[in-house]
């Protein structure tokens, strides 16, 4: 088992949930209220990464990242490192290709909000944030959980882009996934084993409970019915 | 006397995407009823003047308050101004107790004091009790209520109705029309009630205004609008059934009145001396303007416009019997409609293929200047 690639991975899809909630809630805001000329190309962008092969993705961002590129120069003269083959662009990667997985179910969300209720959220007086925080993230957080869950799991399971992006450097860009290869590679297949388990039980205990947190809400509220 | 605190007064106009050219006027303390078909603009109308979106042009002003100036590039939002509003469908919010909804429009009041007014709003509305249940354990008429305590609970400028009769059950309507009638009585901000429903609109409003194609046609008292349309238009729309078309024969101001031929009958009818003699023109009875006479008290001539014609069709609907005569001379396609109490159609031998005598109030007839039929 190799401990170190799996805090790594925890560290990445915490740290990418830390960018995206945020990012994830009022993207999918926005694209879910406003009606624009373009729309459907941003949306459509959004969700490339969701049927790019992901050593494509890993392509494009390592050359456009890269030392090569003028982004990964500014970035190394202001940051004094590269972002390739280091942490910040593996989390960057890793925002990038998980999108799609935080955006769209919180859209969806919010779409299921009526305008009406969002009208009367205003004659009331609330302010954006006020309304945001009191009436429509609590109508659509099973939508942002999802969301989230699907993001956290996502990241923990990438494997060609952070590969591409990062390289396997232990420590700092060996992910769990990265290193059950190398495992396997070496064929000490008892730890590619433990790891690949864990990482099973992870996910489908994610999606699980999103599963059963979900059924309850909605049960919670057919059960008072009347 | 309530006091009077605001008037509200708005112009608004907009080519697209829902045309607008409507002017609004009502006092505070008064109900105006905005009516016209779906589609009409009645909901844009109310949008634009709560603040839920900016028209192209206009104005709106509540009170000594500008809300909208599109001359002086000024626009407060929802947020900013103090509306009450009741959308069709209510938009209480879900996950929020009834107390919740109510205290969730009392952003201004310090915390301790919002669930004690709340309480009190929901007593006014007769809510008390349900305060700790969810919108959807709330029947139709309780969330309505629920909608209106909580358009209250921002001590509103003015208060907005979007249809609010349209989700609940007749039976709950009719109970809920008394309470609003009620309620009206005790406010003293203008209301603005969208309808379709011209019977709601004469059951409970001051005042009507008549919109078509976001325009509005006409406005004034409810009973003026009602029985006198400016326009064929405004006649239709507010479902006038008997509009024939006459000349003027001739105007008698010493008797006060105007003589209309219609085909070959004279009917005695207000005076209108800026009505040209011999001009065609269009006239208008509602249904209770006509009166059946009585079979064994034969009247012609005792009453005022006797005409006479062959029922074509009698249909009972409870203690009101709906009635079409085709006049007599007139063609076929003429017909006349009115009402009668059904014992008063059985006693009279109203039924198809036989003959009445009916009566045309002439201050129930109502002139209007010729359209040709677009």
């Amino acid at each position: 088992m190799d401990s170190q690639a799996l805090i790594l991975s925890l560290q990445l899809a915490a740290a990418t949930l830390l960018v995206l909630l945020p990012l994830g809630i009022l993207l999918g805001r926005w694209l879910a209220t406003r009606q624009f000329a373009g729309k459907i190309v941003i949306e459509t962008a959004l969700a490339m990464p969701l049927v790019l092969p992901p050593t494509v993705i890993g392509y494009f961002l390592l050359v456009s990242l890269g030392a090569g590129s003028r982004l990964g120069q500014w970035y190394t003269q202001t940051f004094g490192q590269s972002l390739v083959f280091h942490f910040s662009g593996l989390l960057l990667a890793s925002v990038l290709v998980n999108l799609p997985f935080a955006i769209q179910p919180a859209q969806r969300a919010f779409e299921a909000i009526s305008q009406d209720v969002r009208d009367a959220a205003k004659c009331c007086g609330m302010s954006f944030w006020r309304a945001l925080w009191h009436i429509e993230l609590p109508l659509a957080w099973p939508g942002v959980l999802t969301g989230m869950t699907l993001t956290f799991a996502h990241t923990l399971g990438e494997f060609g882009v952070v590969l591409m992006v990062g390289g396997s450097i232990p420590g700092e860009t060996q992910t769990i996934s990265i290193s059950i290869y190398d495992r396997v590679q070496a064929l000490d297949f008892d730890s590619a084993r433990q790891m690949s388990l864990l990482l099973l039980a992870i996910s489908f205990g994610l999606l699980l409970t999103v599963s059963l947190v979900t059924r309850y809400s909605e049960r919670r509220h057919e059960a008072r019915d009347i | 006397m309530k006091p009077v605190t605001s008037d509200l007064v708005a112009t608004l106009r907009q080519n697209g995407p829902v045309p607008l050219d409507a002017e609004i006027r009502c006092p505070a303390g008064q109900m105006l009823a905005l009516v016209g078909p779906s589609g009409s603009g009645k909901t844009t109308l109310l949008r634009a003047i709560a603040g839920l979106f900016r028209p192209q042009q206009g104005m709106v002003k509540c009170g000594e308050q500008t809300w909208f100036d599109s001359a002086a590039n000024r626009f407060l939002d929802a947020r900013q101004r103090r509306v009450g509003y009741v959308p069709q469908h209510f938009a209480l919010f879900p996950h929020m107790t009834v107390l919740g909804n109510v205290m969730a429009a009392m952003q201004d009041k310090p915390n301790a004091q919002r669930a004690q007014a709340a309480m009190a709003m929901l007593e006014r509305v007769n809510l008390a009790g349900l305060e700790s249940r969810l919108p959807r354990q709330l029947s139709g008429g309780q969330q309505q209520r629920v909608a209106v305590a909580r358009a209250l609970a921002r001590e509103p400028e003015i208060l907005l109705l979007d249809e609010p009769f349209s989700a609940v059950d007749r039976a709950t309507r009719e109970r809920l029309y008394a309470e609003l009638a009620g309620l009206k009585q005790s406010l003293s901000v203008p209301v603005l009630m969208v309808t379709h429903d011209l019977y709601e609109a004469m059951l409970l409003a001051d005042r009507l205004t008549v919109l078509h194609h976001g325009t509005t046609l006409q406005s004034g008292l409810v009973h003026e609008v009602v029985s006198r349309p400016q326009s064929l238009d405004v006649a239709r729309l507010i479902g006038m059934r008997n509009v024939f078309t006459g000349e003027i024969a001739a105007h008698q101001p010493e008797h006060g009145r105007t003589l209309l031929r219609f085909g070959e009958r004279l009917l005695e009818t207000p005076h209108r001396p800026e009505l040209a003699l011999n001009s065609r023109v269009h006239w208008v009875i509602p249904v209770e303007g006509v009166i059946l006479h009585r079979r064994d008290k034969p009247s012609r001539g005792e009453y005022e416009n006797p005409v006479e014609g062959i029922v074509v069709q009698a249909r009972a609907l409870g203690e009101t019997t709906h009635v079409e005569l085709q006049l007599a001379g007139q063609g076929d396609t003429t017909r006349l409609a009115f009402s009668v109490p059904t014992h008063s159609a059985m006693r009279n031998g109203v039924q198809p293929g036989a003959q009445a005598v009916v009566s045309l109030r002439a201050a129930a007839i109502h002139l209007i200047k010729y359209q040709p039929e677009s």
